[in-house]
């Protein structure tokens, strides 16, 4: 029983180790097109690009494929699924049968469609090569403007800051994070930025690049605004790698399109991360969780599927964190553009949460330099008595209190 | 070079070299030590390299955000557990002994 991965992502990687953790004795093979052995990819847009950073940790030491018997093969890339005959088509002319195939196949930076994006000078972080050639040109750049006000483009600002460079951001949306987070919390993002020296743009987009012999040196926004640039970082979201998916047929929506315990609307093909869509009713629409804590517990509940059988639906709740600055940023749960905020603590203190409430039931609370009121909240969304608005709101409630108060409860 | 002992739950000893400045987690994770997951990769954001140390007095304290952390961890916290990605190795570390729990999922 061959089980094929395609993606070595922290998704990929996982469902290999899993697979063997849970017993399973068959072939496992874990095809990627990039050469590097497989990392840690948070860190890149991080402490990566400061002084002094060295190579990028791996997620699994060299030696790890090989004593796990995953025959891990880099630099090769997919060319086509062929689900009827189980069958993956690599690049090389070579292929691969399998038994259960696995799509970890992540995401793409998107780029950005205005004049002169093609100038020297002008960069995306996509993967370590990314970010290496990013650190580099960092050294001799003195204005950095980054496209992007989300948290890949934020926590490059913040790097870029934190080494002494004169940085502008561009958010085309009406405040920081807008898709991501509430509003008290862009607004505590924002303030750290301009504590820094950091210019904001928001609520306008970038019109054009303007360059002197094939270098970017000035952009010029959509409402009229100029400035220098020597190094323009983009970083305006990504788009789900469902191509090869798509093209053997696999129902797709923004992302590979999976069931609740992950298969794709083909018999035998899983998809994990990044690259999955699940249809989520209260939206309207699928569903796509950009990181990693999603890839590796999706990867865990596929291995498990795959060596066992079918069990539960996958249901773990995402969490996720940004560092910039001394602020620390923690979500866990799904919000919905229109969720009722309650807030908790000071937002003008040392740090506070937005519990977020859709239909006067919690589901998801976002925390600044709150690590108390973070995994409370985890432990809360994951099956213990949920807090109502008018509780959260009263004087003195605490999250971590409230669970101990109520735990064993449920 | 400083050495470190990990014990796994079955009593299997494992001496390892560390290096310092180093994390115990980084260590652990170079050699794949079964039991040290480390998911986040040494933020203090998942606490799945909970350890059990030999010698706690001989360690940097544990921050604030550590200490939420390891409120939440699979296996029980004692006095003795630290996260190992926030565990800097020091020059003078000779035979500490961390013990790895039964689970940290």
């Amino acid at each position: 029983m061959t089980v094929v991965v395609i993606g070595a992502g922290h998704g990929g990687v996982q469902v290999a180790a899993s697979l063997r953790a849970e017993g399973h004795r068959g072939p496992v093979v874990l095809l990627d097109g990039q050469d590097h052995l497989p990392y840690h990819r948070p860190q890149l847009s991080k402490e990566f690009l400061g002084p002094g950073a060295g190579d990028p940790q791996l997620l699994r030491s060299a030696s790890f494929f090989a004593d796990q018997d995953i025959d891990l093969r880099l630099g090769t890339a997919v060319a086509a699924l062929h689900p009827a005959r189980r069958r993956v088509e690599l690049r090389d002319g070579g292929a691969v049968d399998y038994t259960h195939l696995v799509l970890a196949l992540g995401s793409s930076l998107r780029r950005l469609q205005v004049p002169g994006v093609e100038l020297d000078g002008i960069a995306q972080l996509g993967s370590l090569t990314d970010a290496a050639a990013l650190r580099a040109r960092l050294d001799a750049a003195r204005d950095v403007v980054v496209v992007g006000g989300g948290f890949l483009g934020l926590e490059i600002a913040a790097a870029c800051a934190d080494v002494g460079r004169a940085v502008t951001v561009v958010e085309p949306q009406a405040r920081l994070l807008a898709r991501a987070v509430a509003p008290p919390v862009s607004d505590a993002v924002r303030r750290a930025h301009e504590a820094a020296g950091t210019v904001l743009h928001v609520g306008t987009g970038v019109q054009r690049f303007l360059g002197r012999a094939g270098q970017v040196r000035r952009v010029v926004l959509s409402d009229g605004s100029e400035f220098p640039a020597d190094l323009v970082v983009i970083a305006v979201g990504v788009v789900a790698n469902s191509g090869i998916a798509e093209a053997a047929g696999l129902a797709v929506d923004d992302g590979v399109l999976v069931d609740p315990w992950l298969r794709t609307s083909v018999p035998d093909i899983f998809a994990v991360g990044d690259c999955v869509a699940r249809p989520d009713r209260e939206l309207g629409a699928p569903r796509r969780i950009e990181c990693v804590q999603n890839a590796i517990d999706q990867a865990r509940h596929v291995a498990s599927s795959i060596a066992h059988g079918l069990g539960e639906p996958y249901g773990k709740v995402p969490w996720f964190w940004t560092h910039q600055f001394a602020l620390r940023v923690q979500t866990v749960g799904l919000g919905f553009p229109d969720d009722d905020c309650v807030l908790v603590g000071d937002p003008d203190g040392d740090g506070f949460s937005v519990c977020r409430f859709r239909r006067g039931r919690l589901v998801a609370v976002e925390s600044v330099n709150r690590p108390r009121d973070h995994m409370a909240a985890r432990r809360l969304l994951s099956g213990g008595v949920l807090p109502v608005p008018a509780e959260v709101g009263s004087a003195g409630f605490d999250l971590k209190d409230h669970e101990l108060a109520t735990r064993g409860t449920a | 070079m400083p050495t470190l002992t990990f014990v796994l739950p079955d009593g299997t000893r494992r001496t390892l070299e560390g290096k310092a400045g180093l994390s115990v987690m980084e260590v652990a994770m170079a050699e794949d030590l079964p039991g040290i997951i480390a998911e986040c990769g040494g933020n203090a954001m998942c606490a799945t390299c909970h350890v059990y140390a030999g010698a706690t007095d001989r360690l940097p304290p544990v921050s604030e955000v550590e200490d939420e952390m390891l409120d939440s961890t699979a296996a029980p916290r004692t006095p003795a557990s630290r996260l190992s990605c926030q565990v800097q190795i020091a020059d003078n570390w000779d035979g500490m002994t961390f013990d790895v729990p039964e689970t940290q999922l």
